[in-house]
């Protein structure tokens, strides 16, 4: 009995893969749009997480200066940077003595010889308090910036968070971006293979009123169409694949020279395993789901002639 | 056994079919629904195959009250069931086997049930041989076979045919009267509506003659002049 279900089902999903190769033009042409419609979700997603991968979420880039007054020694600047650094949510402490920064802006500034003609060192001592990742939210940084601030010593705090911040914004409309062209086009998939599935059983109305009229049950009836709806959504999702795979492939070499040009060894990341899976598996779900729709609302109305 | 009693059918169009129709047809019985065109033939197998419910009356069909039958039942009740049209109703596309096979497909049957029995269907219509042909490669006579081996490839219990013979010569009407008699005779219960004198005469078995939706008589016709073989 239970390899019997089997056969049947069998059988209707390799006849609707016989249907979809007999017609090899309409088929690619609605297999080209359902793959265009997951392609875009697909790409911003990729971009996305490439995004993030490149930049690590500039979780590490949140960097805390503090900026002390002139006549402050640097030996308490270092007790200062140790009990720091005994704070929660405080990754790493570093501290530039003025010296240092003297030193620093004598070789890049370009002002060497300028700076030979000052009589004393300018510069502060200064302390770079790097957060914790998960320390790193404004409400903390802002914690840790009072925190810093209160100390007599400190003549300055700076939190250079703005446009990581601002940067996440971005990322985090993106996502938005993301799961409103998701919705719609997953809409406009449902849209397409309802259309397409409508097409077919008005031109096998023949055959289905036979079907009924031999005791065929609107399962059996609307098995195929289904079948054919999850062929069309998987074939959309391959190509969608394929699609974003190739862009990514032209691309990486690129963005590797890009990458290379800001001192990062980052490479373009294609679809992996994870989203595969998922484009896969929604241009089924949404190929199944835009039949069943059509089949429920058209199938209705074919009863068998007399 | 199938009983009409006082079953009245009224389309859309406010056309009354059938007028407080009633008769029965037993168990392993062969009945003939003669009459005009109009005469509401076709009704009665369509009621009887569900294709219509009736308006008013009683139509029991081996157990079966049709008219409360829940929808989700017709497609297991019309399984009990074989249908041979006037046109054939064949599937253009698919080989003869697949056609004949088709009621089996539906019914869950195994391949090699279905191989086995969509032969012995086609041997007993004569048409053994001919699977892989399409239907449009066949004739008139041929198609009309198809028909009715895909109507009892199934075992069917009652058997319906509308106008079988329309489209055929007379010794080919007569060949296909012969098989519904063989169907019979091994316990299906047969229905055929035809206007079609010439056969009901030949055949000599009972009739049920309608007139304007009304059930005018019962009759057996008289005896055979021609046996039908077996």
């Amino acid at each position: 009995m239970i390899a019997g279900y089997l056969t049947h089902h069998a059988q209707a999903l390799l006849g609707s893969a016989g249907r979809l190769a007999r017609a090899p033009f309409a088929t690619a042409l609605t297999v080209l749009v359902i793959g265009l419609a997951l392609a875009l979700p697909l790409a911003l997603a990729l971009f996305v997480s490439n995004a993030m991968g490149a930049t690590g979420g500039f979780t590490g880039a949140v960097d805390v200066s503090v900026y002390f007054k002139p006549d402050i020694a640097l030996s308490r600047v270092q007790q200062l940077a140790q009990s720091t650094r005994a704070r929660p949510g405080v990754a790493a402490v570093q501290v530039i003595s003025a010296a240092e920064a003297l030193q620093e802006f004598r070789q890049y500034s370009g002002f060497g010889t300028a700076l030979q003609a000052l009589g004393s060192n300018p510069l502060p001592n200064i302390l770079h308090v790097r957060p914790t990742a998960d320390a790193s939210a404004p409400a903390d940084l802002a914690a840790l910036k009072h925190y810093l601030g209160a100390w007599p010593e400190v003549d300055t705090v700076q939190v250079d968070a703005e446009w990581v911040l601002r940067f996440n914004a971005i990322l985090d409309l993106l996502r938005r971006v993301l799961s409103i062209a998701a919705i719609l086009l997953g809409a406009g998939v449902l849209a397409v293979v309802g259309n397409t599935i409508r097409l077919e059983i008005q031109g096998r109305r023949t055959e289905i009123e036979v079907i009924r009229l031999v005791g065929g049950s609107t399962g059996f009836v609307r098995r195929p169409f289904l079948y054919t709806g999850m062929l069309y959504g998987l074939a959309g999702a391959l190509l969608a694949w394929a699609l974003v795979g190739t862009a990514a492939a032209v691309l990486r070499a690129p963005v590797a020279t890009l990458a290379r040009l800001y001192g990062s060894s980052y490479t373009l990341v294609g679809a992996g395993p994870r989203e595969v899976g998922l484009v896969l598996g929604a241009g089924m779900l949404l190929g199944w789901l835009g039949a069943w729709v059509a089949a429920a609302r058209h199938l209705r109305g074919i009863e068998p002639r007399a | 056994m199938i009983l009409f009693e006082r079953v009245t059918k009224r389309y859309r169009n406010g056309r009354e079919a059938l007028r407080a129709a009633t008769f029965s047809i037993d168990r392993g019985e062969m009945v003939f629904l003669t009459g005009r065109s109009g005469a509401g033939k076709s009704t009665v197998l369509k009621l009887i195959a569900l294709l219509e419910r009736p308006t008013r009356g009683t139509v029991m069909v081996n157990g079966h009250n049709l008219g409360t039958l829940k929808s989700r039942h017709l497609s297991a009740y019309r399984r009990t069931l074989g249908v041979v049209f006037q046109d054939h109703r064949l599937l253009d596309d698919r080989p003869v086997f697949d056609n004949v096979a088709l009621p089996l497909v539906v019914a869950g049957a195994s391949q090699t049930e279905m191989d086995h029995r969509v032969r012995a269907a086609l041997d007993q219509v004569g048409l053994l041989g001919m699977e892989r042909m399409l239907p449009n490669e066949l004739s008139v006579g041929e198609q009309q076979r198809v028909g009715i081996a895909r109507a009892v490839v199934a075992k069917p219990s009652v058997l319906i045919a509308d106008e079988p013979t329309g489209n055929l010569d007379p010794q080919l009407a007569l060949e296909v009267m012969k098989l519904f008699k063989r169907f019979q005779d091994v316990g299906v219960t047969v229905i055929v509506a035809t206007h079609d004198m010439h056969v009901v005469h030949e055949f000599g078995q009972r009739s049920i003659v309608l007139a304007d939706g009304e059930v005018q008589g019962s009759a057996e016709a008289p005896l055979p002049s021609m046996t039908a073989t077996r």
